[in-house]
């Protein structure tokens, strides 16, 4: 792991170019059963290390200079810190109880945590450690995104069906969207002005206009041989360009791949058991997905559609980021 | 702002939020709050002891599952102004407990979770108007599904015939074909056994033999002795027992004459929940349950739960607190319910039955959930368990 970073930095910015996408690019993976990380490089896809983390591990974030992984350990009540040239945990955030899944705002400090168990979103400022707000949201808060603008912070609920909107310069919730049963994802698009959020066992899409929080379309999927039941979207990515959006469709195993303008679904890619969610890496011609039940990341080649590789990680893969 | 933040100090914090967040709810804010007012009524006979000492079914057993429900619904109800309140009645008088309930039914009350045998919840069903809106949460009688149909029940407890399909399947897949039935001799044994005989027809299984328990003595010291030559008859693949009370059944597990499996009532079981069940975000209902109750969550709390999560999903969904427009939207194909079982869950429109899938379990693990793979049906796999609208008389006006 050291050696190749080490060349990396000495190296000539000129020879760096020639591959630095997959040059010792390395992909963090939360195993959610096991209290690790996987760590793949993305250059010889294969997990080259596992580290031991607080209790069952979902949703991960790096820092905005990709010095630092933010980690929910959800049932040790934390999140924690780790610095990524040594992977040690450096410290611990007052996070609230169960995170799950959290979203970090443009300005790179304000860690906003959905806090499962206490239906509570929290605020912490990530270098003075203090609690800047706690944001009463409906039953199972789990979906968190901040738009790109650093204007809103949304959260889905579980339990309430509801996409909740925050102010983030207020900290106060100012509007909700009922969305289709057990929302679990969403998703700001480039410009702000969509967002896109999942409903798990409505077995839905929908694409709510920012401006307004309306719900202006609603995607439905259908994939031959698999019951509709078992079609629930989770995890949901877009493309830099507009040009897709992918959605990870949970136990039906498959990945949706949808056209972000047309909303139509191109193509269905069958990947590993129970997908959960997904990355791109940095240049956006590969997909990862989590498959929890299989215990693998699936490797997806965005111009082409095709599913080409699948790695073995740990336990219940949850959350996955990559480090360029 | 708010340096109070260790992991126990979490609610006093959200308290002083709750104050500057809720009226901020913009749109929402001018409109008065819509009121839902559910009474859950519990009529539980004196019960009679069991003769193996079987861990006891929890007092509240369906209205702690009650109470988390309001409590989930308050807080969705909370961002669009729904406020939903609960009143109860335990009683071990049937007479009073129905004049309790046509007292509040005087009153205007509508939207009611009961938890009785089926001929209590007759009665009930009779004595309220017809636009009342009763959810069953405690009877699993057949008729109540096939041959006497309460036009203004609903039951979110799933019938005996769905349990005893839910574990044919899963014997059928597994090749498990020739049973030995041993059934107690209450009357609610009686009821299973036919239920399990019904499954027996239609999975293509065969009873190979039928034998009705009848001893009264306490097993606890004997079993070992006893079931064996109990069990000695032509050869089976699996015992089925019919013993809701539990009087013998646990003694049945590795005493049989032949090593077998037992499953049924004891054994490996089919149950509407158990604390095994944690896919799904199941994990999660279950944590929010143990907190608020300190105890596991149980079948009968599920349906009380799943009673007024259907209430709460059709006020959220037609903005009224009518109960006549909330049946009329549960029974429609629009309606909806996330319940942690793996798919969104809706009710036959014959029967008025919750459809759902079935977790087969022992004590300490899920074994499988039914339907099972293979069991196809033209509307959904999920009336391939109990009664499908043709083996039913029932059809909800």
């Amino acid at each position: 792991m050291k050696f190749p970073k080490f060349i990396r930095s000495a190296l000539p910015a000129a020879l760096m170019a020639v591959s630095a996408s997959s040059y010792a690019a390395v992909a963090y993976v939360s195993n959610e059963k096991d209290d690790t990380l996987s760590v793949i490089d993305l250059d010889t896809m294969t997990v080259t290390d596992t580290i031991e983390v607080g209790q069952r591990p979902r949703g991960i974030t790096l820092s905005k200079d990709m010095s630092k992984l933010y980690i929910c350990a959800s049932d040790s009540d934390t999140v924690q810190i780790m610095d990524l040239k040594t992977h040690s945990i450096i410290s611990e955030l007052p996070s609230g109880e169960d995170p799950e899944q959290f979203a970090l705002h443009p300005n790179d400090r304000h860690l906003y945590i959905a806090n499962e168990d206490d239906a509570l979103v929290t605020v912490v400022d990530t270098e003075t450690h203090d609690v800047l707000a706690q944001i009463d949201v409906g039953v199972e808060p789990e979906g968190m995104a901040v738009s790109h603008n650093g204007k809103w912070a949304v959260n889905t609920s579980e339990t309430t069906n509801m996409v909740h909107w925050i102010d983030t310069s207020t900290y106060e919730l100012v509007d909700n969207t009922l969305v289709d049963q057990r929302p679990r994802h969403v998703e700001f698009n480039k410009d702000d002005s969509l967002l896109w959020a999942s409903s798990e066992i409505g077995g839905t899409v929908s694409v709510i206009d920012v401006e307004s929080r309306q719900i202006i379309k609603k995607l439905t999927f259908e994939i031959a041989g698999v019951h509709p039941d078992k079609v629930q979207p989770v995890g949901v990515k877009l493309t830099d360009d507009g040009k897709y959006a992918f959605i990870a469709l949970g136990p039906s195993n498959h990945v949706a791949v949808v056209d972000a303008k047309t909303y139509e679904v191109e193509d269905y890619l069958l990947v590993g058991r129970r997908v959960w969610h997904m990355e791109f890496n940095e240049d956006e011609s590969q997909l990862y997905t989590t498959n929890g039940v299989s215990g693998d990341i699936s490797v997806v080649d965005v111009d082409k559609l095709k599913v080409t590789k699948s790695i073995k990680v740990g336990r219940y893969p949850w959350g996955v980021v990559v480090k360029p | 702002m708010l340096n109070c933040l260790k992991k126990p100090l979490l609610t006093a914090c959200a308290t002083l939020l709750l104050a500057s967040t809720i009226p901020s709810n913009n749109a929402l804010a001018a409109k008065q709050p819509l009121t839902i007012d559910i009474a859950y009524l519990h009529y539980q006979p004196e019960r009679p002891p069991a003769l193996s000492n079987v861990l006891p079914e929890p007092e509240d057993a369906g209205l702690a599952g009650a109470k988390l429900g309001i409590k989930d619904s308050n807080t969705t109800g909370r961002f669009l102004k729904q406020k939903y309140q609960m009143s109860h009645t335990l009683s071990d008088d049937p007479a009073q407990m129905l004049e309790d309930a046509k007292a509040r039914y005087a009153n205007g009350q509508r939207l009611f979770i009961a938890n009785m045998p089926s001929a209590e919840l007759q009665a009930l069903s009779k004595a309220l108007g017809p636009d009342a809106l009763i959810f069953n949460a405690g009877s699993q009688a057949d008729e109540l599904r096939s041959e006497i149909c309460l036009n203004n029940v609903l039951h979110t407890t799933p019938s005996r015939a769905m349990l005893t399909d839910a574990l044919g399947q899963w014997l059928n897949a597994k090749r498990l074909k020739e049973w030995l039935l041993i059934s107690g001799s209450q009357p609610e044994d009686k009821a299973y056994a036919a239920a399990l005989k019904r499954t027996a027809k239609r999975f293509g299984a065969e009873i190979v033999d039928e034998k009705q328990w009848s001893f009264d003595t306490d097993l606890r010291r004997t079993a070992q002795k006893e079931v064996p030559l109990f069990t000695q008859t032509d050869e089976y693949d699996v015992v089925v027992v019919a013993d809701e009370r539990g009087d013998f059944g646990e003694y049945l597990l590795y005493n049989t004459w032949y090593p077998r499996p037992v499953a049924g009532t004891q054994g490996l079981m089919p149950v509407t929940w158990h604390r095994v069940v944690e896919q799904w975000g199941a994990a999660q209902l279950q944590r929010r349950f143990e907190k608020k109750h300190k105890r596991w969550m149980t079948g009968k709390d599920y349906a009380a739960w799943a009673g007024v999560r259907s209430i709460a999903e059709s006020v959220t969904q037609t903005k009224s607190n009518d109960a006549a427009t909330l049946r009329q939207y549960i029974l429609s194909d629009k309606f909806q319910l996330a319940a942690f079982k793996g798919r969104k869950l809706n009710y036959r429109d014959w029967s008025g039955q919750l459809r759902q899938p079935i977790p087969l379990i022992h004590p300490r693990a899920l074994v499988s959930q039914s339907p099972q793979q293979g069991f196809l049906h033209p509307v959904t796999d999920l009336d391939t368990l109990g009664f499908d609208k043709p083996e039913s008389r029932c059809r909800m006006q």
